[in-house]
């Protein structure tokens, strides 16, 4: 399985073909000169012994000399161009990654955790790239290397040769297997460095819930716990690591003990030149590193291939919403009607037996009017309003716009001509202005501005040093609740949308504020539709029609004075909203 | 401590944090004296190859007869070569025997010693956040003080574990190495040795171009990794606004940024290690020709020319990668500096040497014209002075900001006063210990936090002396019991951060219980206004009388039965208490209470024609 999906890495490859070619060739050039050096010194010694000519040490060390700028010639160009390919390829997969994520549905990123995304495009990604860079590069080299010098070896001396090698299985094996534990242990490591680092997150979070409990101490042990196993863990990997590279060290010291015992008495027995033994030991030398380098790409291998298919699954995942067959592209623009006929819906991947969110709810806002949703959490209000912007499906059929099923629209016409202010205010770590224009970008200050005083920013505003510069999260100004929310409603009122929805909108500003922004809303969107979801009969009163939604039931509709004078669901919750509502400022 | 924090880069090498870095090590210096010698005895282990190499040729494969070439070993060497020969290679064996016993000690002692200090020091860093005011943290970011604990200390251990440990083998191995070919030949040596200037030169020009790359290289990864984590938590914003195209175009730029910054670290890279490769194949060439000559003439062995060579090999190998090693330091410099940094953040508000001891009695609360400001001349608080009698419940009524919640800090000591004091049965609050005093109180806080683990343990917070009988009890007095009963592994189920499994209202339950859990005798309740629905509603409401009885208790109270229920109100306005009594003497007054009173009245009689207006003063 891993193999096949290694496949799908060639179309990266290919990209670059050229250059990959050209820089294995380079590659075979700059092994082939690097094996030249051992022979030289052979020369070297081997005339040494009978009498040498200076002029012709000379011209050897000339040959020596030639050998290595060919060699770090070549070797410069073969890392620049097979290095920086991969990061090419790392870069193209980087960016295919995130016009992925852009195109898929709300269901799937419910499914996978931010921070597991966010190790796929960056970890992940970078066990890919070492396996396509320098895994390439070095397993090239070391097979280049190996040929030609086992080659030469075996010219020189057979026997000696296959003595020489007889440790180099093992270093191969052992390269792999320590690799493969130390990478896991490695793991366990991160994990609980994961661990550490929450347990210190959560505390600070926590900090005031702390030490008004006084549980410092406490705090204190259980942190200790985690340090110790963490350290535990860390020491548990250089058990392995520690001992890894003395034991490389050892067994390529082993083979040039077996050069030395065998080579030695081969000279002595007059069976080899000085020259050939001083070359075995240099050329052992030289292989040391490719026999490390082999086992050590093989795990290479290993992990950017289980990386590479942990990325496809992102790359393999169908967009679930988007458009298809029978979408109608003739259809660039939005009326505003909207109509629920018998819709029943379950978010996708819940267990059939469980109680369908929404049922049997039939209903039609016409275009330019205003529809409220009350009723107690978890009674469907935001499921409601998140089936219009289309991040979840309705059976088709079930939910019309403008007369026809909303998946006839093609899915960008639709957002379009949708203002959203979600329950939950996200903003970006930008600009006010970029936040206020997110949907538009191609909005002038002014249009900012009026979006900004319809959502009762202006005041705030005023306040702010940098005015629409003021940047907004981590690194700028953090604001409160309130403004975040009023932000969010000129951002979604700036786009002049068909249908604006504000789910739980307002819940964070105060009455007064709250009944200005409405005043100022119903007169932008006179003519547009608009969907109110709240828990606070005060924001919803002036709607068109309000529904009382419960268990994914509509019990009541009505404007507020009907429902009022009907005195069931509606009227009690009011009644009790005025008991309880929370007194606000003079 | 602020964000440019984040941006030091320092020197490599810093004598200052070194020492005190060197303070963590101290407990542990004699594993560090046994590792030592250990690093020593493995270098000579470690350099053993060549020599024995130049032994065997010299003596047995091209013997010369010149005085001075056989040396202590070759002179003790058996005449017939096949036993000498076997000699030298057990010889070496033993060498890769020891060294690798050797190495292996030697790194496992140095990391154990790490590993050490820096659990050491993650504790200390830990425990002086514990220690440190609210304030602190006001101030200061949650995610860089994690970044403190866990990161900066990692590079730390990476140094050590990397750097350090290499950095004291390697120069052992240098030292002998020198030793030797000084011994051998003091020209060859001086020879070898003369390219050194050289690398030195190649690895500082080296580390200046890569510098400025690594540092885009770590600004683009940290703009790549933001940029993903906000757009997939806002991927549905950015789908419903129809920004696909220009994320995936501004990605791409942040992508670029980071692709180029590598490739110029790829250049040079590309440059430096054949630059280094030259020079260092420079003294081999030198060696052979020089020494080839002398050979020639007889002033030298044959072995001596190949311990060079081979020597010289391993001479170059530690100093190729000095550049990474220095970035490496250079990091862990900047890290130190920033752990010391906070951990030399002096403790404003502490306990007295002396303190007083706290009744565990419910006593009587007294606000003494109080003055407090967050900052400066700021004034939050303005002069405030009440007082609540034993067991007697106040609520305290006001707009946002009008200082409500920092009436609880202070009372919970958080901060100090500026002027004024704050009594508990008549004793200043400064006169306790914080850790007692802040026991005696239960607390609620609006935003009901709750921390990863068994429900049980949210509930206990680590207090080992709460019993599972008391947890069922307080559990059950606030109506919590019968949910928790209904989840699949009771008292046992496991929540992950913030508990987010559970609703507003049921966490709130749960902060109620943990409340109530260690029977203090105050109350302090900062009540949640994010709406839940009626049945929790109902029995959050039942579940406050069971808190308050017996108990001196102040709650910020945005709900009108607990105001009516409350002994006392507190009418809090722009920071000052501008009204205070019971809810009929409060209307009475006409005044802010008053007012506020009547927006909700308002509202009532908006829908009066089809309403019976509802009876208040009913519970």
């Amino acid at each position: 399985m891993p193999r096949r999906q290694l496949l799908t890495l060639v179309p990266y490859l290919a990209r670059y073909r050229r250059r990959i070619l050209l820089g294995l060739l380079i590659l075979l050039f700059n092994v082939a000169a690097f094996a030249a050096v051992p022979y030289i010194l052979k020369l070297v010694f081997d005339h040494l012994q009978h009498g040498l000519s200076p002029r012709r040490l000379l011209i050897y060390v000339g040959w020596f000399l030639a050998a290595i700028l060919l060699r770090a010639g070549l070797q410069y160009l073969q890392r620049l161009i097979l290095i920086s390919t991969s990061r090419h390829i790392e870069y193209d997969i980087r960016n295919d990654l995130l016009q992925r994520l852009t195109t898929l549905s709300r269901p799937w990123f419910q499914r996978m955790r931010t921070g597991e995304i966010m190790a796929r495009a960056t970890n992940d990604l970078s066990a890919v790239r070492n396996m396509l860079g320098p895994g390439l590069m070095y397993s090239a080299n070391a097979i280049v290397l190996f040929v030609i010098v086992l080659a030469v070896m075996l010219r020189l001396d057979p026997r000696l040769t296959l003595i020489a090698f007889l440790p180099a299985p093992i270093v191969i094996l052992s390269v792999q297997w320590f690799g493969k534990r130390i990478h896991d242990r490695f793991e366990r490591i991160q994990s609980m460095f994961a661990v550490l680092a929450t347990k210190v997150e959560e505390n600070l979070a926590g900090l005031r819930i702390i030490r008004a409990y006084a549980r410092e101490q406490s705090e204190i042990a259980a942190f200790d716990e985690l340090n110790r196993e963490y350290i535990r863990r860390n020491l548990r990997l250089v058990l392995l690591s520690g001992a890894f590279d003395p034991l490389l060290a050892a067994l390529i010291g082993l083979a040039l003990v077996l050069v030395l015992w065998f080579g030695g008495r081969a000279v002595a027995s007059h069976q080899i030149s000085l020259g050939t033994y001083v070359a075995f030991n240099a050329y052992m030398m030289q292989m040391s590193w490719p026999m490390i380098a082999m086992g050590w790409v093989i795990n290479l291998v290993q992990r950017g291939s289980a990386s590479w298919s942990r990325l496809r699954e992102i790359f393999d995942q169908p967009p679930e919403i988007a458009d298809a067959a029978s979408t109608d592209r003739s259809l660039q623009a939005v009326r505003g009607e909207i109509e629920f006929r018998h819709l029943s819906f379950s978010f996708p991947g819940e267990p059939p037996a469980a109680p369908p969110r929404l049922r049997d709810l039939s209903l039609r806002i016409p275009a330019g009017s205003s529809l409220a949703v009350v009723g107690p959490t978890g009674a469907g209000k935001s499921t409601l309003a998140s089936l219009i912007p289309r991040f979840y499906d309705a059976p088709r059929g079930a939910l019309l716009l403008d007369g026809r099923p909303i998946q006839d629209f093609p899915l960008a016409v639709l957002r379009r001509s949708i203002g959203l202010v979600p329950q939950e205010t996200f903003l970006f770590s930008d600009t006010l202005r970029n936040n206020i224009r997110f949907g538009e970008p191609a909005a002038g200050d002014a249009e900012v501005l009026e979006a900004a005083s319809i959502a009762g920013l202006a005041p705030d505003l005023e306040r702010f040093p940098r005015g629409l510069d003021t940047l907004v999260g981590e690194r700028g100004l953090t604001l409160s609740g309130g403004q975040k929310q009023r932000v969010a409603i000129a951002r979604a009122v700036l786009r002049q949308p068909r249908i604006l929805i504000l789910d739980d909108a307002l819940s964070s500003v105060d009455t007064v504020t709250e009944e200005s922004i409405l005043e100022r809303l119903r007169e932008v969107m006179r003519g547009r539709t608009t969907l109110f979801i709240s828990h606070r009969i005060s924001t919803i009163r002036h709607a068109d029609l309000i529904i009382v939604l419960d268990h994914g039931r509509i019990l009541e509709s009505g404007r507020h004075a009907e429902l009022i004078g009907r005195a069931g669901h509606y009227a009690s919750l009011y009644e009790k909203q005025l008991l309880e509502e929370e007194l606000q400022a003079v | 401590m602020s964000a440019q924090d984040e941006e030091i880069v320092g020197k490599a090498y810093d004598g200052r944090l070194m020492r005190r870095l060197l303070g963590y090590v101290r407990p542990y210096r004699a594993a560090v004296v046994l590792a030592t010698l250990a690093a020593v005895l493995h270098s000579a282990a470690a350099v053993a190859g060549p020599f024995l190499n130049q032994v065997l040729i010299d003596r047995y494969l091209a013997p010369t007869h010149r005085p001075g070439a056989a040396g202590f070993l070759a002179a003790r060497l058996p005449q017939n070569p096949y036993r000498g020969i076997t000699l030298i290679a057990a010889l070496y064996i033993l060498a890769l025997v020891l060294g690798f016993a050797l190495d292996f000690t030697q790194t496992y002692i140095m990391q154990w010693v790490g590993q050490h200090s820096m659990f050491d020091l993650r504790r200390d860093l830990f425990q002086h956040l514990q220690r440190l005011e609210i304030a602190f943290f006001d101030r200061n970011p949650v995610g860089r003080m994690v970044t403190r604990v866990t990161n900066d200390v990692q590079v730390l251990n990476d140094m050590i574990a990397s750097a350090l440990v290499a950095f004291f083998d390697d120069s052992f191995v240098l030292v002998f190495i020198v030793a030797i070919l000084f011994h051998y030949d003091w020209r060859l040596a001086l020879l070898t040795l003369s390219v050194l200037p050289l690398i030195a030169f190649a690895a500082f020009y080296f580390r200046r171009a890569v510098r400025d790359s690594y540092r885009r290289m770590r600004a683009a990864l940290a703009h790549i990794n933001a940029f993903l984590q906000e757009h997939v938590s806002g991927i549905s914003v950015v789908q419903v606004f129809n920004r696909e195209a220009q994320a995936q175009e501004e990605f791409r730029s942040i992508n670029r940024a980071h692709r180029n910054a590598w490739i110029d670290a790829v250049v040079a890279h590309a440059i430096y290690y054949p630059v280094v490769d030259i020079l260092s194949n420079l003294a081999v060439a030198g060696i052979l020709w020089w020494g080839g000559t002398s050979v020639l003439q007889g002033r030298l062995t044959a072995g001596v020319v190949v311990a060079f060579i081979l020597y010289a090999q391993r001479f170059f190998r530690p100093i190729q990668d000095l550049s990474e090693k220095y970035n490496l330091m250079q990091s862990a410099m900047a890290s130190s500096e920033r752990i010391f940094k906070l951990l030399d953040t002096p403790v404003a508000l502490a306990s007295p040497a002396h303190p007083a001891a706290v009744s565990d009695r419910p006593g009587r609360i007294e606000f003494d014209r109080v003055w407090f400001a967050y900052k400066g001349e700021d004034w939050v608080l303005q002069d405030v002075s009440f007082s609540i009698e034993p067991g007697a419940t106040a609520a305290v009524v006001g707009h946002t900001g009008a200082g409500k919640t920092t009436l609880i800090s202070l009372l919970l000591r958080f901060y100090d006063v500026q002027r004024g004091a704050i009594r508990l049965d008549g004793r200043d609050l400064r006169a306790f210990d914080l850790q007692q005093l802040r026991r005696r109180f239960g607390v609620v806080l609006q935003d009901p936090y709750l921390f990863s683990g068994p429900i049980a343990h949210n509930i206990r917070l680590g207090e080992s002396s709460i019993s599972d009988e008391a947890i069922l009890h307080a559990s059950r007095s606030v109506n919590l019991h019968e949910f928790i009963e209904e989840l699949p592994q009771g008292y046992d189920t496991v929540l992950r951060e913030r508990g987010n499994e559970l609703s507003t209202g049921q966490k709130q339950l749960v902060n109620f219980a943990r409340a109530l859990a260690p029977q203090p005798p105050y109350l302090i309740l900062d009540e949640a206004t994010s709406s839940v629905d009626t049945e929790t509603e109902l029995r959050i409401r039942a579940a406050l009388n069971h808190l308050v009885k017996n108990r001196t208790s102040i709650i910020i109270a945005h709900r009108l039965s607990t105001i009516q229920r409350a002994d006392q109100i507190l009418v809090m306005h722009k920071g000052r208490l501008r009204e205070q009594g019971t809810h009929q003497q409060l209307l009475r007054l006409r005044g802010i209470y008053w007012r506020l009173y009547q927006l909700q009245y308002k509202d009532q009689e908006l829908a009066s024609d089809s309403v019976p207006a509802p009876s208040l003063s009913s519970p």
